[in-house]
């Protein structure tokens, strides 16, 4: 015998169920006075530093069917490449900015909407700066463990062809699949569960 | 929103690696919708980039007087929620078995019969107008963590013919970093639906699927007003970062 490494199991998940709004976004959801806000609406306030833009998000079943009932959450970098962390050691985020959002999609059309900054670049682990990206977390009814994507910029051609995470994947055929087009100051974003364009997640 | 909760030292190693058989697969068709919504290809392996090691951490200043009290925190003013009245309370630990402090709980639930307050839900059994079936709380030093609620009531749903959910809190975790978000759900001792759901059953590892039923615990349950479940959730460990070979300045 040796000694044991005294380990724990992770938990293991569970999906969130058609009603993670009563919880995660109440207000949304219709139940008024328990929190004065839903937390993770706002991610900015008028003094946030950075280029203002806004993420249009919409996840996609396997039938071509935008989900209604999902909840999105977002953690970026601020407009210097800084996170808003206590895990953050190369200097001090943005306080005006908490680089966590959090959306329930639209019950009719799908989509939600976040108001954010364009994130700076951040150092992949060996020093190499990684294309700004903004890292997304999805839980739904019928997911049963959240997925994990990233959305990087359309208008970031050149960075995004030097970004050693999307350098890693295998099929580049789907390296599109985490690019959002932007329009104005609008980046697109669809997610898309399974099928032809299904969305690269990860194991992180 | 990064207000400091502990004294302890920030963690910046990446995490360990997910088991994911002791997850629940995407596609579990027992779970009927679930085969529409789960990827298909491989998931990419990322290990430890700074845009997962890092997460959002939450101070106490968000939360309210009854954020977790259930019994109260929706009810108008004098009356409460219909129900057995519990305290579920535990810890929130990492794989090593350390306490994690400062980690953000929301939870939710059904009221005592079963019915949610979601303009989605209709089943028959009627709402409780002194019962929401929101909360939150933040853990403390030790990662320790308690609130009071009425015991949810089991409910049908239409997958199978005749499959009802056993009774059950939803449970949503952050810890320190992002890659550790966990939703998941808590069930109760000696409930002999946890063996019947489809969604529990999206778990392949029976001792896994054990680790989600909280204990009825006499000791901590205050006489003549309310029982006790205790709930510990493990979230990811993560290496030392002692050794890890970041470049300096990153």
């Amino acid at each position: 015998m040796v000694q044991s490494l005294d380990r724990l199991k992770e938990s293991p998940s569970q999906t969130a169920g058609p009603y993670a709004h009563i919880g995660l976004t109440p207000n949304f959801s219709g139940i008024s006075g328990v929190y004065d806000g839903d937390l993770g609406a706002a991610m900015v306030n008028e003094k946030t530093r950075g280029e203002r833009i806004a993420v249009k998000i919409r996840v996609i079943d396997g039938s071509g069917t935008p989900l209604k009932d999902a909840v999105v959450e977002i953690w970026q970098a601020d407009a210097d490449g800084l996170h808003n962390s206590p895990s953050e050691m190369r200097g001090t985020a943005d306080p005006n900015f908490t680089g966590w959002g959090r959306q329930a999609t639209d019950m009719t059309t799908g989509e939600c909407l976040f108001e954010t900054v364009k994130p700076g670049r951040v150092p992949f682990p060996d020093g190499r700066l990684m294309a700004p990206h903004i890292t997304i977390w999805i839980v739904a009814r019928g997911i049963n463990i959240g997925l994990h994507t990233r959305m990087y910029f359309g208008d970031e051609e050149a960075a995004n062809a030097e970004d050693p995470v999307l350098a890693r994947i295998e099929h580049r055929v789907r390296v599109p699949t985490l690019i959002a087009p932007r329009d104005g100051d609008t980046y697109t974003f669809d997610i898309h569960l399974q099928g032809e364009r299904e969305a690269v997640f990860f194991d992180i | 929103m990064t207000e400091r909760i502990s004294n302890r030292r920030p963690e910046t190693g990446a995490f360990f690696r997910r088991d994911l058989n002791s997850h629940p697969p995407a596609y579990a068709p027992i779970y009927k919708t679930s085969v529409l919504r789960s990827p298909r290809r491989a998931l990419l392996s990322l290990d430890g980039t700074l845009s997962e090691i890092t997460g959002p951490v939450f101070g106490h200043n968000i939360l309210g007087e009854l954020d977790n009290d259930l019994i109260h925190n929706f009810a108008k003013p004098g009356e409460s929620a219909i129900g057995p009245r519990i305290i579920v309370y535990g810890k929130v630990l990492d794989e090593r078995g350390k306490g994690v402090p400062g980690a953000l709980l929301e939870f939710w639930q059904a009221n005592a019969g079963g019915r949610y307050r979601h303009k989605k839900e209709g089943y028959i059994a009627p709402l409780d107008p002194n019962f929401g079936g929101c909360g939150r709380t933040i853990t403390d030093e030790d990662g320790a963590y308690s609130l009071r609620t009425i015991q949810p009531g089991p409910y049908p749903w239409p997958n199978g013919p005749n499959d009802w959910r056993p009774a059950h809190i939803h449970f949503s975790i952050f810890g320190h970093g992002f890659a550790q978000r966990l939703i998941t759900q808590m069930y109760f001792e000696g409930d002999p639906m946890i063996w019947q759901c489809p969604i529990v059953r999206t778990i392949p590892d029976r001792a896994a699927i054990e680790r989600l039923v909280a204990a009825l615990d006499m000791e901590a349950t205050i006489p003549m007003d309310a029982r006790a479940y205790k709930f510990d959730i493990v979230l990811r460990g993560r290496r030392s970062s002692l050794f890890e070979n970041r470049l300096e300045g990153n």
